[in-house]
Order: structure tokens, then C-alpha cells, then sequence
């Protein structure tokens, strides 16, 4: 309880203490890998190839953080993510009829299915978060319940709308999947020739999600709103802090990344399929606390979850570079740094209230 | 303690037990109204020759053994550090594979001291990741969720590891017996050891303090430490009673298939158990706890899973449906909802006393 009461009075001097390490951590994880394995790290296209795996995971981790710092829960992303990534790819195909009716009857060429099928995921996004947060803030109903029945029923609702996997049309992937090269950027090939960097737009949507997110928390009325919330609810609401409308707005905003988050996989997969984004809710929930952010809620910083996203992604890659071949040690030892963050951060906040007592 | 429990606590008292109650009562008359039949018990004799009890009831109870014995477990967890265990599904595929290693070891030949000896082992070594995941809580006060994140990303993955990366299978008469139905009882032996564990716990809970102790521990930390309850043992207690009950129920679903498959072992039922807990009535932030509760929800959600399989729903899209009925079951719960009600029934109350006052004048 004292421990609490601390964070509570310089909330954002822990935010920055706990991301500060996450970084340094990072930042030396990587320098060791280069000096270890070389190879493949010296290059940038290994982390550019990163971002464009973990995309839609950063934008995933966004949410979850703002959702995380109102001291609340949402299990329901990754379910969220694989239902507009299918509901998408079959908007590009053609296999909804009734988007195939709409398009026709509008006179409107195939180009425009690209639009129908951000417009669906925004919407899909934007309706999971309305209930929930309407079911969490305003029928006080615990957090956990709520997004584990929203992930069930997306993850239902994918089977129930296609239990096939299936796949973009080439054509629309191609515009979709247009890369933005960086010859300065480039590395040779083993025949010596200069390939340059590909970066996918869906990094360039997360970097910008990851900003705006950071400005909203920091700069706007709303942003601050949370993390008073998150630190102390009813502190928050003797001050005048609309507790209720907060935390909808974070499970809304949640909701909303998850959809663009959705949008973004299928850009970078192409597919829909039930097994889609499987535990991505968990992989958010890890990055987001490797970055310094508290499940008790009033703790926490985007910029902190991108590097946890990345922190997670290396780890991941050094285990496939340095040999262990056999499929257990990958989570085995992503399990065992998850253990030494978590440990570690106890650790120097437990010593750092200790000393200010 | 009983005693000045009974005075104290009148109908309300088990007003926390009436969301599950009512989901079993709906969906016991649901069935009934669309097949009078659905919950008649046959007697049939199985491949062995020997008596066996079968019918949708039958296999309610037998079905939520494991969801029934992780979610009384899960309960002690939740009361005492005001969080979930999300790691139960991977320890008990952990609790599996070491049995089944322990029994391959018996080179062919399994006898009954070898069973034993492996449910030792499986529930020694899920103590010691019950314990693992405890410390964490209660030494270094780390979120539940958090903490036990680290053995959810891993703990299948360390399954497969014990087993050196195969799915063994394992066939003897004893594993049949305790996966399907001892020769000549005609209840299958999941459901005596689900009565046999909710005994254990009956027992405990009448003869020790351990679960007055655990709501102290999870109503106010401190305070309890201030009354001379030590904060910290209860807390790693409760995580290894949890183990305990893992290895149990790991036991069982590899005894139902003679096989360990480190993927599919008890998937998903970490949420179910967490699930049961929610809907028993019992406070996912901690203290008071109702285990009958937890019982009653995991009955109920098995049931709800069974209905919707005899309604021909295919298995991937159970889950949607699932969602729906669990967000109506927890808006009925839910304070406002029920402060509503209250506010309703007692505006029906006092028009009905003015009535009646008015015609007494």
C-alpha cells in the first residue's frame, strides 16, 4: 500500500526511470548481438525486417499501454486483429456478397475495395471498444470478463464467417503491399549486389500511431486523465476527473487500434486465416510491461512499449541465429528474459522506494 | 466461526451464488423444452463388459473434472492475491508430460506403484512451478497476471522439451481406470476425483484457518501481516495448492487419451477457470471467496458448452456463442444492473405497502 502511495506522487518519474532501462537494455542487447553473431544484425534491413513483422504488434501494444495505464485490461486484441484481418482479405476477394452488391451498385471499380475494407476495420475496431467500454466503465463489470468474452466471439466469428483460410487477390496485395526502399540504407547481398532497405507503409502507420499516442498522453486533457485514473480512482474523481468517460474512452481507443491493427497484418500477411495474430494479446501485454508499464495501472510510456516490442522481437531473433535450433527454446527463453525484466523492475522499484523512505 | 457465520448471514449470504444457479436453472430448462431426453442417464455396458453410466448429464460432470478442480484452485489464488493464475493450462501440460516420462520409464511394464510414483513426481515438480510462480507474487510483489505470464509463454514449450520433443502414448488398464471408469463402478473416476478433491478442501476449510487466513490475506495485506498472519507464506500457499491442483488435472486429460500432447493438452482453460471464478460470484480483485461458487461456474460453462455441441454448433464457433451468453450472465451480475434491481423492487415494495396501508384506513 505505502509503495503505491509513492507512485502515486511522481508517477511519471518511474514511467521515464522504467523505460530508461527498457532502452539501455535494448540498445545493449542489440550492440551484443552485432558483436556476437555479426552477420545478419550489422545489417539494417534486420531491424527494418522486424518492424515489418511486429507492426501490427506495436500498434496492438499501443492500445493495450493506454488501456494498462487506466489500470483496466483487454484480452480481446489479437482476436480483435485476426477478425478484421479476415473480414478484410475477404472484402479484397470478393467472397462477401454483400460488399460485391455495394461496390456494384455504386459503379464503383476494385480500387474502392481497398477503401470498403479499411473502412469495415475501423468500424469492427471501433464497435468491440464501444461495448466493452461501455460494459467496464459504465456497468462497472471487471475488465478481464468482459475482453476474454470479446476475444471468444471474435475468434468465434472468424470460423463462423469462413472456416477456409483465405487469401488477398494478388493484384490489390500488390498496391497494398508496395514497400518503401532506402538505398542509403541498402546492404550487399552474398553475389555483392546493393539490395536497399524495404520498409512496409504498415511501419510507417505504427511509428505515426506510436507518436500520436505519445502526444495524446502527454499533451491533451484526456491523456493526463488516464493516468490519474489509473494511479488512484477515487483520488481521481474527488478532483473532478470524469473517472467513467476515461475509461471508456481508453477501452474505445483500444478498440480502434486493434482494428487498424487488423488492417495493417493483412497488409503485411495477405491472408485471413483462424490461427491469425494467435497470442498477440499476450506478446502486447509482454512488450507493454518490458517497456515499463504497470498492470496496477498510472505507470507507463508508448515510446517505452515500441523498444519493449522490439526488446521481444531481438531476443526471438538471436535465439533463431545462435543455433538453438529445437522449436521449445524460443519461448523457453523469451519466458526466462520476460522473468529477468520483471524481476529486475520489481527489483529497482522496490530499492528506489526503499531509499526514499 | 460457523456459528457466528450462520447468525450473521441470512438468505444474502448466498446471494453470490445466484448468477450461476440461474445460468444452470436456464439452461437445464433450455434443454429440457427443446429435448425432454437430454438429461436421461443410461446404463450401457462399454468394450470391457462392465457397467458404465452414459447421457449429456453424464458427460457435463465428467467433462469439467479438470475445469472444476483448476478453477477450485484458481479460487484460493484469486482470494488471496487479487489475481489470476493464466499459467494452469501450461503447468498441467508440464504435470502430463513428467508423468508419462515417469512411466515410460517403467520400460513397457506400468504397475500400479509406478502410477503412484508418477503422480508423485508430477505433482512434486507442479508444486515447485506453483512455488516458482508464488515467490514472485508474494516475495516480490509482483502481479499475479504478470508473473505468471513468464510460465504461460513457456510452459508448453518446456512440456515438450521433458518429453525430448515427441507425444508419447502411454495403454495400461490402471491409466484406463483413471482416465475412464474403474471395472464394475459405473461413474466415471473423474468425477469421484473431483468429489474426492472438493472433500480434501471441505476438510481443510472445516478443520484448519487457512481459508480465513487467505480472505484476511486478500481483504488487507497488511493488516492481516499486523494481526500475526504471515502475508507472504499464505500467499505462496495458495499458488502451490494451485500447482497441486494442476498436476491433478494434468493427470487426468492425459489419462483420457493415454497420450501427452503438449499443445493440446487442456488448451485455453487457464480463461475457463479464471471464467468459473468470475461467474461464481467470487471478486477477481481478491478477499471474500465462495468455492461452491467457482464449482457452480465451471458446471455451468461446461453445460453451456455441451448444449451448444448437441445443437450441432460446430466446435470452432462454440466460442461466439459462448460470448454472448457469458457477457448477459455478468451484465445480470454486475452492481449497477443489480443496484437497479434493488432500486426497483423496492419502489414495487413501498407502492405495494402504501396500497395496502390505504386500504387498512
Amino acid at each position: 500500500m505505502e509503495e503505491k502511495g509513492k507512485l502515486r506522487r511522481e508517477p511519471i518519474t518511474d514511467t521515464q526511470l522504467l523505460m530508461t532501462i527498457t532502452v539501455c537494455i535494448f540498445v545493449g542487447m542489440y550492440i551484443l548481438a552485432i558483436l556476437i553473431w555479426g552477420g545478419g544484425f550489422k545489417k539494417p534491413q534486420m531491424l527494418f525486417d522486424m518492424l515489418n513483422d511486429n507492426a501490427y504488434l506495436i500498434i496492438i501494444s499501443c492500445g493495450l499501454t493506454i488501456v494498462m495505464i487506466t489500470g483496466s485490461i483487454d484480452i480481446s486484441v489479437g482476436g480483435v486483429t485476426a477478425l478484421v484481418a479476415m473480414v478484410g482479405v475477404m472484402i479484397l476477394n470478393g467472397n462477401l456478397t454483400l460488399f460485391n452488391g455495394l461496390i456494384a451498385a455504386l459503379g464503383l471499380g476494385e480500387g474502392a475495395r481497398i477503401a470498403f475494407a479499411l473502412l469495415m476495420s475501423l468500424l469492427i475496431g471501433l464497435a468491440f471498444g464501444l461495448v466493452q467500454g461501455y460494459l467496464i466503465a459504465h456497468l462497472e463489470i471487471q475488465p478481464f470478463i468482459i475482453t476474454l468474452a470479446g476475444m471468444f466471439f471474435a475468434r468465434g466469428m472468424i470460423t463462423i464467417i469462413s472456416v477456409d483460410p483465405q487469401k488477398g487477390p494478388q493484384d490489390l496485395m500488390d498496391i497494398l503491399q508496395k514497400r518503401i526502399e532506402m538505398a542509403w540504407l541498402g546492404s550487399p547481398n552474398k553475389k555483392g549486389v546493393m539490395i536497399p532497405a524495404r520498409m512496409e507503409i504498415g511501419v510507417v502507420i505504427a511509428l505515426v500511431i506510436v507518436v500520436l499516442v505519445y502526444l495524446l498522453l502527454r499533451r491533451t486533457k484526456l491523456g493526463r486523465s488516464f493516468y490519474a485514473v489509473g494511479g488512484n480512482r477515487q483520488s481521481a474523481l474527488m478532483l473532478g476527473v470524469n473517472v467513467r468517460q476515461s475509461r471508456f474512452m481508453a477501452h474505445l481507443l483500444c478498440g480502434l487500434l486493434s482494428g487498424i491493427a487488423g488492417f495493417v497484418f493483412m497488409m503485411h500477411t495477405g491472408a485471413g486465416n483462424a490461427t491469425n495474430a494467435t497470442a498477440a494479446e499476450m506478446n502486447a501485454i509482454a512488450s507493454s510491461i518490458i517497456g515499463g508499464t504497470l498492470l496496477t495501472g498510472g505507470v507507463g510510456n508508448v515510446i517505452g512499449t515500441f523498444f519493449g516490442v522490439l526488446t521481444l522481437s531481438t531476443i526471438k531473433s538471436i535465439v533463431t541465429t545462435s543455433g538453438l535450433r529445437d522449436p521449445w527454446w524460443q519461448s523457453i527463453t523469451t519466458g526466462a528474459m520476460l522473468c529477468f525484466f520483471i524481476l529486475l523492475q520489481s527489483v529497482v522499484l522496490m530499492r528506489k522506494n526503499k531509499r526514499k523512505k | 466461526m460457523n456459528n457466528r457465520k450462520r447468525k450473521a448471514g441470512g438468505l444474502s449470504k448466498y446471494s453470490q451464488l445466484l448468477v450461476p444457479l440461474i445460468a444452470i436453472l436456464v439452461l437445464v430448462i433450455f434443454n429440457l423444452i427443446r429435448d425432454p431426453g437430454f438429461f436421461s442417464v443410461g446404463l450401457t455396458t462399454n468394450n470391457n463388459g462392465d457397467p458404465v453410466l452414459q447421457g449429456n448429464l453424464i458427460s457435463i460432470l465428467n467433462g469439467a473434472s479438470e475445469l472444476v478442480i483448476l478453477s477450485m484452485g484458481m479460487t484460493l489464488v484469486t482470494a488471496a492475491c487479487g489475481g489470476q493464475d493464466i499459467s494452469v493450462g501450461a503447468l498441467a501440460a508440464i504435470a502430463g508430460s513428467v508423468f508419462v516420462k515417469v512411466l515410460k520409464s517403467g520400460g513397457g511394464s506400468i504397475s500400479p506403484l509406478l502410477v503412484l510414483g508418477g503422480f508423485l513426481m508430477c505433482c512434486a515438480v507442479a508444486m515447485v512451478f506453483g512455488a516458482f510462480n508464488g515467490s514472485l507474487v508474494a516475495f516480490f510483489n509482483i502481479q499475479p497476471m504478470i508473473a505468471t505470464l513468464i510460465l504461460f509463454t513457456c510452459g508448453r514449450s518446456i512440456a515438450y522439451w521433458i518429453n525430448g520433443g515427441a507425444t508419447p502414448t502411454v495403454s495400461s488398464p490402471i491409466i484406463n481406470a483413471v482416465g475412464s471408469f474403474i471395472p464394475g463402478i459405473p461413474i466415471p473416476t473423474p468425477i469421484l476425483i473431483v468429489l474426492l478433491m472438493g472433500g480434501l478442501f471441505a476438510l481443510l476449510f472445516r478443520f484448519t484457518t487457512l481459508g480465513l487466513y487467505i480472505q484476511a490475506v486478500g481483504i488487507n495485506q497488511s493488516a492481516a501481516r499486523l494481526n500475526g498472519i504471515n502475508a507472504v507464506g499464505i500467499k505462496l500457499l495458495s499458488f502451490v495448492i494451485l500447482g497441486v491442483c494442476c498436476a491433478v488435472a494434468g493427470m487426468i486429460g492425459v489419462s483420457r487419451l493415454g497420450l501427452i500432447n503438449h499443445e493440446t493438452l487442456l488448451i485455453n482453460i487457464e480463461m475457463d477457470a479464471i471464467l468459473a471464478v468470475a461467474i461464481g460470484g467470487n471478486n477477481l480483485g481478491g478477499g471474500k471467496f465462495k468455492m461452491i461458487g467457482s464449482v457452480l461456474g465451471a458446471y455451468a460453462i461446461q453445460a453451456l458448452t455441451i448444449t451448444l455441441y448437441a445443437m450441432k454448433v460446430p466446435s470452432t464457433d462454440v466460442k461466439a456463442y459462448k460470448a454472448v451468453v457469458i457477457v448477459l450472465l455478468v451484465v445480470m451480475g454486475s452492481p449497477v444492473v443489480k443496484e437497479a434491481a434493488d432500486r426497483f423492487t423496492k419502489r414495487i415494495r413501498a407502492a405495494r405497502r402504501s396500497d395496502t396501508g390505504k386500504e387498512a384506513a
